[in-house]
């Protein structure tokens, strides 16, 4: 809700219950919700990689992408609004092959090694690799030489790692309200980047709260000194923050 | 015409490599060299990684010891953290480092080399391995498997898997042992045990039918290096770097890891990719000495453990205080999975192995750090050089094999000089080439190793390219 609106004190609109039909089953939404929170709420399972409850859909990672019958392209659920009448499909084989599609572009853009990870075991991006049977990777890897930042005391920022969802820099600056983490470049030379592109240990915003590395992927954002496969996220206390607060939108 | 005879690749070996005899008009050897034919780059990709990642990454150097690198790896990152690490951590360390041992040594004796030894260095190569073991000495293959079994088995007891841990970490390890593990292992020990001693005392009753192997399979006299404790006892996990030379004088004591580069230098060849260490004071080449098994008897005053000391006594009254022959690494290598199945017993008997504290934590204190320890092939070596914040800035790693490099050169050469005739060329000759180079168990690559199925083939190449004849077992060509 944009600032403006409270300061005029514009009367939020309750939201309107509506029906809606997920794989072919009627459910019962709110139309401020997207499909992905509709479908969830009603204890349907859709992959998503970017997607965060309480922070704001950005729909860059494309797992999420679903069907809407009367729509001729696909849609990520998580940035489509639920509508009443609307009928989603979430599994259908073109959908699989796209996810997967998705999933191993995401594994060619950056050295994604699980073996040495010390996320391996509890990596988002690995499990659904598993869910969706990748099993190896169609493409040519682009092998990328890219940095990792230790100047951090207590984290450290490997962005051979990094999938982009930008989770970090929305957790950063709409739960913790640092915003040291923004992305800089575009396209396959997108990086994530402490405030302008300094390291992130000569950070004046940063404060330390972690919470990047609790709602981080993968293992690109870590807690320093963490073995292979020690590193294992935490993103429960976050969240419950985030629901007695209320989440943002 | 001077001919040059190639073996490529080697079989039975964890690696690649590719052995060149050269042979002069007469047919009669002139040189040798050995190849190692892979390049891995671990030394210059690691640059930046942060330092406590370097035992995960390093551990996939080799998947026979892995156990080794990690090891070497955490001693050099505790360095960097500038901690001393809980007791309990070194004893479970040095656990699992003996079960690393024991499976180690187990695949290098009966699955690479028992063949040879018991089959015949002139047997029919396409049944010279482990399943043409399993026909002929059925007993002895299945002690073999089962031996490497209860070795690899104590790492996934300590670790929950076999090849790459990644419970050894950085300060300690990451969990400590339960008590009904400890139990388990305990009971599987007396078979290991007896399995240890009954091919002790079967390799005792066969040695004396290879006289011309004990004789010409590098016997020589080098200088030899390895860990041994302040009593002069054979240590495995850590102590102190000992170079002994070919008449047992002590040469130097090594005392602090850092201090390594004042006594090792590495020469690069023109003809490998592996490096060439020798011993610094020495000068290159003439400062070639050699580790492993044998070395590591040679170095030690004892084993420290009953048993293993009754059997090193029996194998220096047959061959001397310093043993030279290449072809007694066999020997050694029995002796010490003895050892190590000894000290296991020890180590799980000390109600202290159970404790709960393992670990011990830090930032970057220094930014440097050595950690030196034995792997089931000899001396291994890790140095790394760290930025404040924990960037790996340069890393240094010697391996076993490495060390014995110059050795192995010049065993390879003493024993084509004696076994292969260029006149009339038989598989057998350089079988015994390769069987040379078994001996010290090479460990060349990370992979495990596919043995068996790999062909031998050995071309007969003339100075003009054309290849003159060509021996082959009955499945090359894969």
């Amino acid at each position: 809700m944009p600032l403006i609106a409270l300061v005029r004190k514009e009367v939020i609109p309750v939201p309107r219950k509506i029906s809606m039909r997920i794989d072919g089953e009627m459910i019962s939404a709110t139309d401020d919700q997207s499909i992905l929170q509709a479908a969830r709420a009603n204890g349907k399972y859709m992959p998503a990689l970017c997607y965060m409850e309480g922070l704001s859909p950005v729909g860059a990672c494309r797992l999420c992408t679903v069907e809407v019958s009367g729509v001729n392209r696909l849609l990520p659920a998580c940035t489509t609004p639920a509508a009443d009448r609307m009928s989603v499909t979430t599994n259908s084989p073109k959908l699989q092959q796209y996810r997967k599609i998705a999933l191993e572009l995401l594994f060619v853009e950056r050295n994604h090694i699980c073996a040495v990870c010390v996320s391996n075991g509890h990596c988002e991006l690995q499990n659904l690799a598993i869910e969706h049977g990748v099993t190896s990777v169609r493409y040519p890897y682009s092998y990328p030489k890219l940095p990792v930042d230790v100047s951090h005391p207590r984290f450290v920022l490997d962005h051979n790692r990094c999938v982009l969802c930008t989770r970090c820099v929305r957790v950063c600056a709409e739960v913790e309200g640092a915003h040291v983490w923004d992305v800089a470049s575009r396209g396959t030379n997108s990086l994530i980047v402490c405030e302008l592109d300094r390291p992130w240990g000569e950070s004046t915003g940063c404060t330390n709260c972690g919470k990047c590395v609790q709602v981080c992927p993968t293992g690109a954002l870590a807690e320093k000194g963490r073995a292979v496969e020690e590193m294992v996220k935490r993103e429960e206390p976050i969240l419950q923050l985030v629901s007695r607060r209320g989440a943002m939108s | 015409m001077a001919r040059k005879l190639v073996i490529n690749p080697v079989t039975r070996i964890e690696g690649h490599a590719k052995i060149t005899i050269h042979l002069d008009d007469n047919g009669n050897v002139s040189g040798t060299n050995f190849h190692v034919t892979q390049v891995r780059g671990f030394e210059k990709f690691t640059e930046g990684r942060p330092y406590y990642e370097m035992p995960s990454i390093t551990a996939r150097i080799c998947g026979i010891c892995p156990v080794s690198h990690l090891l070497a790896s955490v001693k050099a990152c505790d360095a960097v953290m500038a901690v001393r690490i809980p007791e309990t951590a070194v004893m479970l360390r040095e656990l699992m480092h003996f079960g690393q041992i024991v499976q180690s040594h187990a695949l290098s004796f009966f699955h690479l080399s028992a063949p040879d030894i018991l089959l015949g260095m002139d047997s029919d190569p396409a049944h010279r391995n482990i399943i043409g073991l399993l026909e002929e000495f059925p007993e002895l293959a299945k002690d073999g498997i089962a031996l490497r079994k209860f070795g690899q088995q104590v790492i996934e007891r300590l670790a929950g898997e076999r090849i790459h841990p990644s419970w050894i970490v950085p300060g300690g390890v990451n969990s400590p042992l339960a008590p009904d593990m400890r139990d388990k292992i305990l009971s599987e020990l007396p078979i290991a045990k007896a399995i240890a001693r009954r091919t002790l005392k079967h390799f005792k009753s066969i040695v004396e039918e290879f006289p011309e192997e004990i004789e010409h399979f590098g016997n020589y006299p080098s200088m030899y290096a390895g860990l041994v404790d302040a009593g002069g006892r054979l240590q495995l996990y850590d102590g102190i770097l000992r170079f002994r030379d070919a008449e047992g004088n002590l040469v130097t004591d090594v005392e602090r890891p850092r201090d390594y580069l004042k006594y090792i230098g590495e020469a690069a060849l023109p003809t490998s990719y592996l490096k060439a260490p020798y011993y610094r004071p020495g000068g290159y080449p003439q400062g070639l000495y050699r580790v492993g098994p044998l070395a590591r008897l040679n170095v030690a005053d004892r084993c420290g453990t009953p048993e293993a000391d009754a059997e090193l006594e029996g194998y220096r009254h047959r061959f001397g205080r310093v043993v030279q022959s290449t072809f007694l690494f066999h020997y050694a290598r029995l002796i010490e999975t003895l050892y190590a199945l000894e000290r296991m017993e020890t180590l799980l008997k000390d109600e202290a192995i159970l404790d709960t504290h393992i670990r011990a934590t830090a930032g970057v204190n220094a930014l440097e750090g050595v950690g030196i320890a034995e792997a089931p092939r000899g001396v291994l070596i890790h140095h790394y050089k760290v930025e404040e914040k924990g960037a790996i800035r340069w890393a240094n790693l010697i391996i076993a094999t490495g060390h014995n490099n110059l050795a192995i050169n010049k065993s390879i050469e003493a024993a084509s000089r004696h076994f292969v005739d260029g006149n009339r060329l038989k598989e057998g000759m350089l079988n015994r080439v390769a069987a040379v180079l078994r001996a010290y168990d090479p460990c060349l690559s990370c992979s495990t190793h596919a043995q068996g199925i790999v062909p031998v083939r050995i071309e007969l190449v003339g100075p003009d390219g054309a290849i003159l004849d060509t021996l082959q077992s009955a499945d090359a060509g894969d």
